[in-house]
This record gives structure tokens, C-alpha cells and sequence, in this order.
């Protein structure tokens, strides 16, 4: 199989790659630059367990081929810590009891972000249509949506 | 007396020791381990629910560049079965599938692609046979059997009383029928190990398993190993629910026999797809309930019979059932009782533990019995449940007496004022016919707590204060989420008067720390936390002895608090615990305890169904407030009030998280979701098909913590993660009764359910387990010869135009059910 060249920033690293046109976003970041944060739940999009920012946005990577990135800016959930500090966000999981056996919670935090980024200080609906493709079996959501919603209060 | 304002960290909502891996993506699930030269290992599945393995042709796939070893059954060493109670589910099947899940051949390769095409070079010859799919007709002595003589493999029985003059004492009976359907776990993180060859001879399995010694004992009976050759390592767990056990036994035992063919590691990793074909599910049960009652709403008699699906393998059922004939006459008063359930097999996904194990189907017909009785003799749900329901000093249907608090009135009146149940539930069942209706409904219950008579026991857990004063901690309770560790971390942080951040809690290793049991049963608090405490206290004992002889003063009058050691008349702090730490290494102390805590005794008599089941129970109630809409049947839960007893909250955060998870579960069970099986054939794989409640369904839940600590628990905890699963769908049925005046029979109340009274059928030409019947007992039928050009031809006697010629013997046969099939559409 032909190889695509392609330049991309993860988490403000840039990278260089050579990849198989046929790889998965979420294969590259797990497999081959061992990004292995971002989490393989179902694979045809509907745990939301994979979810990574590409410019900003929120998006399955189990449904984004690789070279689609090409140009584009990633966030996954290793990025969210900045100069060793926890990402408000972070913190407010680990202090409303957000996290449970823990497989959503990067997917939930960049949905989350996402949801942020656009609206910081978002009503509860609001919430829980931004992370209505992220399931949680262990939680029921509600500590979640109190983290998200607490973030800028 | 609550002890609450003399703790520093018990009760409080201290953060999770395992939170920050999780934020930040550090935290490693088994799919996260990698080590380098790993194989890929795969699994070829049955192609029929129930056949009989002819050939197994392998030669093919051997010769796949990048594939290192193929074995099916006959390479496997030791024991070819597994089973915790009955040794039967196959590792590999050999002579026979039992099921779509069954495993037939394993494979490992370089990549998993080469591992994919070798599996499809596999060539496997079948003779189908009928397949069993209901339980009741399993039964019958005529159906043809899947284990063994006989289908049924589990009889349990209560006895109290005579029912027959219960029955004759009685104004009226009641008499319902009942159904539950298969639940699929849905854990977020399917299953994953990696198995590597250890230095020593032997393996050293890392993955997403539940119940490690279990696991362990199958693996090395497999392997023909000691146990001290099999090391079994939890990687963090992304949830389990019950659902990481068996599952997880046979990928260990699979991946360990290729990797000790390989010598190489070997990596298993299962699709969603793969996950739920072969995962076990919670048991469908059919309940029949008979009760004998007098116009007072008093109950005389209470005569239960249930049939639980065990699906292809023996598994849990043999306990889960077990518990569900210990709880099903619910936590009220009935001095004459006959409980009979079975256990059955089918060639359905085998079932096993779920949340709940046993609990939550019982508890729906008890509960929508319980509101049969009031609306017939004209009470509230809220007044009968308070007049038939237990106190303390009750005599239970098995005897037992119940000598702990017994808050089941207390949980009951907490709720119901919460949301002014009775006003609402009067207000709704009166008002006119609209679209949209809105219902109010109440259930509660009662349950043993950990695994009771179900057998040992017991919990060790270590602790190991460092020099420098930091501490690690380990048990052999697991983690899945529950959040086990941070509360056997509390428990040692409170008892050693240090702060949390110094405990570093490592996962569970076989090899490292004693057989404990399983994580299951809702143990891990009541279980571990006592473990924990034991250690704490060793460890304490020797700080503090070692603080005397430094200061001179009476131990009595030392304590050891917010990381310091303290004089408790003056207050004054006389060391660090960092100092004093460093002062037992000193003076050639151990500062290592271990602490070990075996249950109180339970007591059962199998032959008459009598006995002190569990050491003690927890109480519970749950109310519901929906709202139908008339015309689509779709139900959206407005509110939900869940009240539970703990006995005392260890971490007030994760109790809540508990019972919000455990509700939002519970919710799915009772309106969305169902795992269909056809006929042997699963109809749904993912989550596009089975449908999980999302943000979007969850209500507003009010959680109302009670605590009236018991004193065989650590700090008076007793255990959340199952009660708070197993009231959601009554109390919403209940609602739904409320709402519409129509009673739901079986769940899941789905749309059709809710607006028809029954589920839709699927469209003919789909196979209906009927057509599907007929079309297997045809091929039953079928004849097959060997043509001298080395083709195979087959027809079906009595059946014009129904024939088939092929290449193979396997394809002929294909070729003529494809046939059968167009010819009976």
C-alpha cells in the first residue's frame, strides 16, 4: 500500500508522518505514536470513548481516516495538562466524583472542552446534549454534568 | 450512635486515588500494554449455535506467512473445561458448539490482519442439531440435550410454613406471570490481555479481569501449572459490572496457551462485536407468583416458581439463582412460602453475574405484585408495603432472623416525604385521559450482603509504611470503577491519622497478595475495608509503640493524627509520621500489616431451603416520577428519589456516583434495553443496536444516603454498588401503572410494550424462531452422499425440489438450507 505523507500538530507537537491511507485516526494515535489516552470502545461511533478535538472540534477518531488530519490541529485528553498543571476541566472531575473506572472520561473532557471553548459557561441541558455521544456506564452522568457545569463558577 | 464528627477522612468525599491516571490519560487499561515482538491472538468462532464438530481443518491457515501457532482443543494441556461451580464451558470447543460464542480454533500471527485471514483458512465441518432457545420447552424430556441428560442443572428450593393452608386462609389469590429479558453488561472498555512468557517457566497475564483467582485456578488447571507459574495481573478496569469473569477466564486461558506455544507475548483484544456475540448476560427469568391474601392486604401464602435461562454453560447460575430464591419473597411477612426456581440450558449466551445477581428480576415481580395487592384491596403502594414489610426482629422466608437495624420503613418514609409520593400518586391515577399522562411509582427491597452462604468468605489486604512515611497499599479486592481502592485507602489514611495523598494504591497481582475471592456481591467496602482496617490497625500498633519508647510516653495516651503523632491531653504534635516512620526502620520495626477478615458466619440447608443466608442486609427504596406519551408509548423518567441504608457512607462522592450509575442501569433495564436472541443467533453486537441510557435519558436523582452503621462492618459500612442497581425498573413500571392504568408484564417496557401491551414481531421473511424451527428440523432431515466425481449431493426426503450439490460437504449443506429457506418463504 502506498504511504501518504502528511504534517499534523498533536497536542502542540508537530509531527511528520508516513501513514497507510487506510489507518483510523484513532489507530495512528494509539498504535503508532502511542497516544494510548484516547480509548477504542466501539469503533463505529457511537461511545464516543475516542473523542479528540481535531481544530477544535469533536469528533470520533475511530471514524476519521488518518490522512484527514493532514494540516489540522489535534488535541487528545495527553494534551489537556499544560506546564504540569491540570486542566480546570481535569480538575473539576476529580473533585465532583466525576471519574469512575475512568474508559469515558477522555472522551467526556474533550466533548466537554469543546463545549466550553464555544460557551464557558453553559445551562445543564446545554451539557447533556454536548455529551450525549459519550456513553457512561458507571456514573448516570449526573457528577458529570456537575463538573462541566462548575468549571467557570 | 454516628461516630461521624470524630473522623477526619471517613464519610467525607475524599478524591479518588486512581482519578488522576484517569484525567490525564496515564491510566492503563489492558489495551494499553504493549511490549515488543507481541503476537496478535484471535479466535475462530461456532458458525451454529449447536452442532456437532465434525473435522477441523487447520492445515491452511498454518501456512500464512506471519501466522506462529493454530491450536484448537487437542492442544490443550490440562483441563479442557472451566466453571466455577459446574467445570463444563469449553475453552475450546471439541466435539460440540453450544453456542455462536463458542470458541473453535485460536490463532496467533505477527499482525492481526494476518491473524483475520489465517482464521478464515480454518475449515471447520458441522452437523447442526436443534437448537434450544426457550427455557420452559428445555425442559421437557423430549428436548433434545445440550450438557449431559438432562437441560435443567439447578433446583433451588424455599420451604416455610404450608403453603396449602396459607392458600385456605386466604380471601383471594393473586397470580401473575412475569418476564425479563437478556442485559448485556456494556462495560465501555471491551476485554484485553496481554500474556507474556515469565522468566521462570511459566505465564504472566495483564488484563481487564474482574476476578483474578478464579481466573488464575482456570488458567493453571489449563496450562497444567502450579499456581505460583500463573501470574494474573489487573490492568485498570473500564468497568465490569459483574461481566468481567468467565469472559475474561477463557481470553486469559487462550492467549496463555499461545503465548506458551510461542514462547512470544501475545496480545487478545476483543471487537464490540466479538464482546457481545461471546460475553455472558444477565438471566432472562420467567416468575410465576401466586399469592394467597385477605381483603386487609395481609399475605397468607406465597408460591413462586421460576425459570431462569442458564443459556450454554453452567457459569453463575447455579448463584445467582441462589440468591434470587433466598430475596424472592421481598422484605415482607408471610409465614407460609414455597420459592422453587431452575436453572436451565440453551443454546442462548450463557448467563452469568450482573449487577444485581439475581435481585433485579425478582425484585420486579415482587414489587409489581406488591402494587397488584394495594390498588386490589385499596391501599397506597405506600401503606401496603408499610404494613407487610419487615422489622427488626423479622423471621425471613428462610428462617433467618433479622437482629440488625432494620430500616426498611425508614428508607420507605425518607423517599416517599422526599417527593410527596402519596399526594402525587393519588393526584395521577385520577386525572383525565391525555396525551401525555404522568405516573409515580415506589419500589423497595431488602438484600444480603457479600456472598453470604454462597461460600468462603474472606479478604486479606497489605500495607507497607515506607521510610520516608508514604505508604502503599494492595488487596486483593479490585478495582473496576467502584472505587474499592479509595475506600480501603480511607479506611488505612484514618486509622494511620495521614492524609490521602500519601497512599499509592497498586492493582491487584495473584502473586503477590492472598486468594481473596471474587470483587463481587457488593464485598469490596464491608470485605476489603475490614481487611484494610485490620492492617491499619497492625501498622498503628507498632508506630505507636516505637512513639512511646521515643517520648517516654504511655501508648494510651498517643495518637497518630493529621500526619503527625500527637499528645492527646496537651495536643501537642511530638514527631512527624515521616520521623516516626523513619524511627521503626531504625529500631528494625516492621511497619507492614497485613490484615485479614473472614466473614461471620452464614448457615444454608439445600434440602429444605432454610438457613441464616447473609451475615447482614441492606434496605432500600426507589421512586419513579414519568411521563407517558399515550399516543407513542415512549416513557421519559421526570424526577427519581433513590434512599438507600449503607450503614455508613466511606466516601460520601463515590456512594453518590453509585447510586446515580446504579439508577441510570436500572433505567435501561426497565424501558431500553434488551440483548434479542433468535433463534441462537444475537441480534444485536454494538451500540448503534443496543441502546445504552445517554446524558439525554438520565432524570434529576435525589439521592438520600441513610446511615445506621453495622457492626460487622468496617466503621459500620455495609455496600452500595448492587442495591442501588436493582429498584430503577419496578419503581418505573410502577409509574407506568400510575400513568396509564396498564401493567407491564415484561421488560423492557419499550414503545411497543407501553402502547400495545405486547412486543412486535419481526416481519416473516426475517425468520421468526418458529419458521426457524421448522427449517432446522427439515435439515435434520437431510441426506448426503458422496457423488464419484468427489462432490457431495443432498436432498431432504419428502421435500420436491429441495437439493443441493457443492464441493464440500459443509458448503452442500449451506447450499441446501439456502434452498429450504426460499422454498419454505
Amino acid at each position: 500500500m502506498k504511504k501518504i505523507k502528511i504534517s499534523t500538530t498533536i497536542n502542540s507537537k508537530k509531527y511528520y508522518l508516513d501513514i497507510n491511507p487506510n489507518v483510523t485516526l484513532l489507530d495512528l494515535l494509539r498504535d503508532e505514536l502511542g497516544l494510548t489516552g484516547t480509548k477504542r470502545g466501539c469503533e463505529i461511533g457511537e461511545c464516543g470513548a475516542c473523542t479528540v478535538l481535531i481544530n477544535g472540534e469533536a469528533v470520533n477518531s475511530c471514524l476519521v481516516l488518518a490522512p484527514q488530519i493532514d494540516g489540522k490541529e489535534l488535541l487528545t485528553v495527553e494534551g489537556l495538562m499544560a506546564e504540569g498543571k491540570l486542566h480546570p476541566l481535569q480538575q473539576s472531575f476529580m473533585d465532583h466524583d466525576a471519574v469512575q473506572c475512568g474508559f469515558c472520561t477522555p472522551g467526556m473532557l474533550m466533548s466537554s472542552k469543546a463545549l466550553l471553548d464555544e460557551n464557558p459557561n453553559p445551562a445543564e441541558e446545554e451539557i447533556r446534549t454536548a455529551i450525549s455521544g459519550n456513553l457512561c456506564r458507571c456514573t448516570g452522568y449526573v457528577q458529570i454534568v456537575e463538573a462541566i457545569g462548575k468549571v467557570n463558577k | 450512635m454516628s461516630t461521624q464528627n470524630q473522623h477526619k477522612i471517613i464519610g467525607k468525599s475524599e478524591c479518588r486515588v486512581d482519578a488522576w491516571g484517569k484525567v490525564t490519560g496515564r491510566a492503563k487499561f489492558a489495551e494499553d500494554y504493549n511490549v515488543g515482538h507481541q503476537l496478535w491472538g484471535k479466535v475462530l468462532r461456532a458458525k451454529h449455535p449447536h452442532a456437532k464438530i465434525l473435522k477441523i481443518d487447520t492445515s491452511k491457515a498454518e501456512k500464512v506467512a506471519g501466522v506462529e501457532a493454530v491450536l484448537t482443543a487437542k492442544d490443550i494441556p490440562g483441563s479442557k473445561v472451566f466453571g466455577i461451580v459446574v467445570s463444563n464451558q469449553a475453552i475450546l470447543a471439541e466435539d460440540k458448539v453450544r453456542y455462536l460464542g463458542d470458541g473453535v480454533a485460536l490463532i496467533a500471527a505477527k499482525t492481526e490482519e494476518i491473524a483475520d485471514e489465517a482464521l478464515s483458512l480454518i475449515e471447520v465441518e458441522y452437523e447442526p442439531l436443534l437448537v434450544v432457545t426457550d427455557p420452559e420447552e428445555a425442559m421437557n424430556p423430549e428436548t433434545i440435550k445440550i450438557h449431559g441428560d438432562d437441560n435443567t442443572f439447578v433446583h433451588h428450593k424455599v420451604r416455610k410454613g404450608d403453603v396449602d393452608k396459607g392458600f385456605a386462609e386466604a380471601n383471594f389469590i393473586l397470580e401473575k406471570k412475569f418476564k425479563t429479558q437478556f442485559v448485556e453488561h456494556s462495560y465501555i472498555e471491551p476485554e484485553a490481555v496481554l500474556a507474556e512468557p515469565a522468566e521462570q517457566g511459566g505465564v504472566r497475564v495483564t488484563g481487564s479481569v474482574q476476578n483474578l483467582f478464579s481466573t488464575r485456578r482456570s488458567t493453571a488447571a489449563a496450562l497444567n501449572l502450579p499456581l505460583n507459574k500463573v501470574q494474573i495481573i489487573q490492568a485498570t478496569l473500564g468497568g465490569s459490572f459483574g461481566g468481567k469473569d468467565e469472559a475474561m477466564t477463557s481470553m486469559c486461558i487462550r492467549a496463555a496457551l499461545l503465548c506458551l506455544k510461542t514462547c512470544k507475548p501475545v496480545k487478545m483484544v476483543n471487537t464490540r462485536e466479538e464482546s457481545m456475540l461471546e460475553s455472558y448476560k444477565r438471566h432472562p427469568y420467567t416468575l410465576y407468583y401466586k399469592w394467597g391474601v385477605k381483603n386487609d392486604g395481609t399475605i397468607t401464602a406465597m408460591e413462586i416458581r421460576i425459570i431462569a435461562d442458564g443459556g450454554a454453560y453452567a457459569s453463575m447460575s447455579p448463584f445467582v439463582t441462589w440468591r434470587s430464591v433466598v430475596q424472592a419473597t421481598g422484605p415482607y411477612y408471610c409465614d407460609n412460602v414455597k420459592t422453587d426456581i431452575y436453572a436451565v440450558y440453551t443454546n442462548n449466551n450463557y448467563t452469568g453475574a450482573m449487577r444485581g445477581f439475581g435481585s433485579p428480576q425478582v425484585n420486579f415481580a415482587i414489587e409489581s405484585m406488591m402494587d397488584i395487592l394495594a390498588e386490589k384491596v385499596g391501599k397506597d403502594p405506600l401503606e401496603i408495603r408499610l404494613q407487610n414489610g419487615f422489622e427488626r426482629g423479622a423471621i425471613t422466608a428462610t428462617g433467618q432472623n433479622l437482629e440488625h437495624n432494620v430500616s426498611l420503613k425508614e428508607v420507605l418514609q425518607k423517599a416517599t416525604a422526599e417527593i410527596n409520593f402519596q399526594e402525587k400518586w393519588k393526584k395521577y391515577r385520577s386525572e383525565p385521559n391525555t396525551q401525555k399522562k404522568r405516573g409515580i411509582g415506589l419500589a423497595c427491597s431488602y438484600r444480603g450482603v457479600s456472598l453470604g452462604a454462597e461460600g468462603t468468605d474472606a479478604v486479606g489486604t497489605i500495607i507497607s509504611v515506607q521510610t520516608d512515611g508514604s505508604v502503599i497499599v494492595s488487596s486483593g479486592i479490585t478495582d473496576m470503577g467502584q472505587g474499592a481502592q479509595t475506600q480501603m485507602s480511607q479506611i488505612a489514611a484514618e486509622v494511620l491519622g495521614i492524609s490521602m495523598d500519601r497512599i499509592q494504591f497498586l492493582n491487584t497481582n495473584t502473586s503477590r497478595v492472598p486468594d481473596s475471592g471474587p470483587t463481587v456481591a457488593s464485598r469490596g467496602t464491608i470485605m476489603g475495608g475490614s481487611a484494610a482496617k485490620k492492617a491499619a490497625e497492625i501498622v498503628q500498633a507498632t508506630l505507636l509503640t516505637t512513639a512511646s519508647e521515643m517520648t517516654g510516653l504511655d501508648v494510651q495516651s498517643l495518637e497518630l493524627k493529621d500526619n503527625y503523632l500527637i499528645d492527646i491531653e496537651s495536643g501537642q504534635r511530638l514527631a512527624s509520621f515521616n520521623e516516626l516512620a523513619a524511627e521503626c526502620f531504625k529500631k528494625g520495626r516492621p511497619t507492614y500489616g497485613f490484615g485479614w477478615h473472614k466473614s461471620p458466619k452464614t448457615s444454608w440447608d439445600e434440602d429444605h431451603g432454610q438457613g441464616e443466608a447473609y451475615f447482614t442486609w441492606v434496605y432500600g427504596a426507589n421512586i419513579a416520577e414519568v411521563e407517558v406519551d399515550t399516543e407513542t408509548g415512549k416513557v421519559d423518567v421526570l424526577n427519581f428519589v433513590s434512599c438507600h441504608d449503607v450503614g455508613k457512607a466511606i466516601n460520601r462522592g463515590a456512594v453518590l456516583g453509585q447510586i446515580y450509575g446504579g439508577v441510570a442501569m436500572g433505567l435501561g433495564y426497565g424501558l431500553l434495553e434488551e440483548f434479542e436472541i433468535e433463534n441462537g443467533i444475537p441480534k444485536q453486537l454494538n451500540f448503534d443496536e443496543y441502546s445504552l441510557p445517554t446524558s439525554m435519558d438520565v432524570p434529576k436523582i435525589k439521592a438520600i444516603v441513610v446511615e445506621n452503621e453495622d457492626a460487622l462492618g468496617p466503621f459500620g459500612a455495609k455496600s452500595i454498588g448492587e442495591p442501588a442497581n436493582e429498584l430503577a425498573a419496578p419503581a418505573i413500571i410502577n409509574a407506568i401503572y400510575n400513568a396509564t392504568g396498564k401493567r407491564i408484564y415484561e421488560l423492557p417496557a419499550n414503545l411497543e410494550r407501553v402502547l400495545l401491551g405486547h412486543k412486535l414481531v419481526r416481519p416473516k421473511e426475517r425468520g421468526s424462531v418458529l419458521k426457524e424451527k421448522d427449517i432446522q428440523a427439515a435439515m435434520h432431515r437431510a441426506v448426503y452422499e458422496l457423488l464419484p466425481d468427489g462432490t457431495f449431493y443432498a436432498e431432504i426426503p419428502g421435500l420436491q425440489g429441495v437439493y443441493a450439490n457443492a464441493k464440500s460437504l459443509e458448503e452442500c449443506r449451506e447450499q441446501l438450507q439456502e434452498v429450504l429457506e426460499k422454498e419454505v418463504a
